[in-house]
């Protein structure tokens, strides 16, 4: 049983450099310039499982990602270990999306590939954090979803049992292909790319779709395809800043305590 | 059920803004209890969709069958809890219908935007380090997603309103993920989301090797223990005791950061706490920017002083 399967990647922000994106209240506008960026790590997860599975029924993996021109490197990063082929989809039209206008521009991307079985990404962003571009491109698509994915197994063929978490627990899912997984930290450990895959990378291909390339129409993506706006933007409003106490353990203790007092900390 | 109860405070909210009413829609199995939970806790109307093959949560039927519901009746704004299921049903909900779903708001209100009344929905990005608004302008109903704990519960009133029973027009199709099994996994113990006294242990614990200090502290408040992302990793926790932005939001009488330098991701997830008290190495520390009491020392030195002063003023026992 060969599959072909698409993993979704998304390029963010490196997470330790989130603190210098920064706000200029007056213009409202967010600047990310000089700030290195990485692929989502939970889309690292999601190519890791496809790439297993490839390993074990055979098949091929193709990752695709909506972005502006530097999202090429994450692509590559991917094809290094082990993605078969990119896609990037980049295109002035896309920018600006929210995450229904995102599914379907990922959507057309898919229809225009090989039929599909299986679509994987990461489970949510570190960014927006929204977790719905997974749901929302299966219900573009019209094929089942399941979000959370821990584990994967084959129940019969064309239908996988998953394991999916809850906040306490888990469910069993059996999903019948075509499907999209959304895949969690725990799931696996994303490999590194080794010489020989960063090498047979410069081999693989890597195509540029624009919007007319996969017959988008403004209305269906980008800023103008998207139901949701921004507004405006701000930073989080800091609790006001409290006494800050230094020195003797049990003097600063004792201090700490009727101050807590005095806060109504231990009413009841 | 919580976050529901939630969702209600704040849709009572909302709906006075509007005028438009306040429901709610259930789907299931054996929902009676539920829906006059719903209705004491403020919904006018209770829609429940009912049938055995619901007993579990099934994505397909349960987003196909809300989404039909909700094209029936045209609400204005729709919530949903930010839960496991909740986040991706709400996903396929705004997928069928066309719409705009706001993921995770911390703050709902009805303001003017472009000449209309809508809703604007807050949400923290880059794990909490800016905030953004948005809204939905064109597209009905404008949906979104809220955490749970984020909101508080509304009084709990004496109900009357009505229960509307819509058929299930439940077809094969709609199995094509089909949920076999749901497994409760619950630990022992009060959740951190309902505990009125939280100590969180962060880094700083690592440095000394061992979570004790934090479970004691919380033993002796009648507290529950919480963490960051390094003390999950290390095992000292839980991941329904992770606190932060991917972690829980909790609102607790008094809150305690023991050894964690407060990173935007994890105060996101306790700001509005009664009373926080944060103890860490590092006077520049940002965590002392959140806290109402900072205490600079090694936390091996200040917590045992801290709980002998505690025991010395009546506060734990001896």
């Amino acid at each position: 049983m060969s599959l072909e399967i698409v993993v979704c990647l998304k390029q963010v922000p490196h997470p330790d450099h989130f603190s210098q994106i920064s706000l200029d209240p007056a213009k409202q506008t967010i600047t990310r310039e000089g700030i290195p960026a990485v692929i989502n790590p939970l889309d690292k997860n999601a190519l890791e499982q496809g790439l297993r599975l490839r390993e074990h029924f055979s098949g091929r993996v193709t990752v695709i990602s909506m972005g502006p021109p530097q999202t090429q490197s994450a692509l590559e990063e991917a094809l290094a270990m082990g993605a078969d082929r990119g896609v990037l989809l980049c295109d002035r039209a896309f920018a600006g999306a929210d995450t229904l206008a995102t599914a379907h521009a990922l959507a057309l991307a898919v229809r225009k590939l090989e039929p599909f079985d299986l679509i994987l990404c990461g489970n949510e962003t570190i960014d927006s954090a929204t977790g719905q571009v997974g749901p929302q491109l299966a219900e573009v698509l019209d094929i089942p979803h399941v979000t959370y994915v821990q584990e994967v197994a084959l129940a019969h063929e064309r239908r996988l049992a998953v394991r999916r978490a809850m906040e306490y627990g888990y469910m069993k899912v059996e999903v019948t292909l075509p499907a999209l997984l959304a895949m969690v930290k725990e799931s696996n450990r994303p490999r590194l790319p080794t010489v020989w895959g960063i090498m047979e990378a410069a081999q693989k291909e890597i195509r540029l779709w624009t919007a007319a390339d996969v017959g988008a129409t403004p209305e269906a993506v980008g800023l103008e395809g998207s139901p949701t706006r921004v507004i405006g933007v701000f930073e989080q409003q800091a609790r006001r800043r409290g006494e800050v106490l230094e020195g003797a353990p049990d003097e600063v203790a004792r201090r700490a305590v009727a101050k807590l007092r005095e806060l109504g900390a231990f009413r009841a | 059920m919580d976050v529901s109860l939630q969702l209600l405070g704040k849709g009572k909210e909302l709906e006075r803004e509007l005028g438009v009413g306040l429901c709610a829609a259930l789907v299931g199995e054996q929902l009676e209890l539920a829906a006059g939970e719903l209705l004491a806790y403020g919904a006018e109307r209770v829609y429940v969709v009912e049938d055995p093959r619901l007993r579990f949560y099934q994505s397909d039927a349960y987003a196909r069958l809300l989404a039909d519901l909700l094209r029936d009746n045209s609400p204005e704004i729709v919530l949903f809890g930010a839960t496991t299921t909740g986040r991706e049903l709400a996903s396929r909900v705004a997928g069928k219908l066309g719409t705009g779903l706001t993921a995770h708001g911390v703050a709902l209100s009805i303001e003017e935007v472009e000449g209309k009344r809508q809703l604007v929905c807050a949400v923290p990005g880059w794990g909490g380090n800016l905030m953004v608004r948005i809204v939905c302008p064109q597209r009905r109903p404008q949906i979104a997603t809220v955490k749970p704990g984020v909101l508080s519960r509304p009084e709990r009133g004496g109900g009357g309103g009505e229960v509307i029973r819509v058929q299930a027009d439940i077809r094969e199709e709609d199995f094509r993920a089909l949920t076999v099994e749901m497994v409760e996994e619950r630990p022992c113990g009060v959740p951190v989301e309902g505990a009125e006294v939280v100590v969180a242990g962060g880094w700083g614990l690592c440095s000394v090797g061992d979570f004790g200090p934090v479970e004691e502290l919380a033993r002796l408040l009648g507290g529950v223990v919480g963490g960051t992302r390094p003390t999950l990793d290390k095992g000292w926790i839980g991941e329904e005791c992770l606190i932060g932005q991917s972690g829980k939001t909790v609102s607790p009488r008094l809150f305690i950061s023991i050894g964690a330098s407060g990173a935007m991701h994890f105060t996101t997830g306790f700001l509005k706490s009664g009373v926080v008290l944060a103890i860490d190495q590092n006077p520049r520390a940002p965590i002392f920017e959140v806290a109402d009491i900072g205490i600079v020392g090694d936390l091996r030195e200040v917590l045992p002083c801290l709980i002998e002063e505690l025991k010395a003023a009546g506060i734990v026992p001896c």
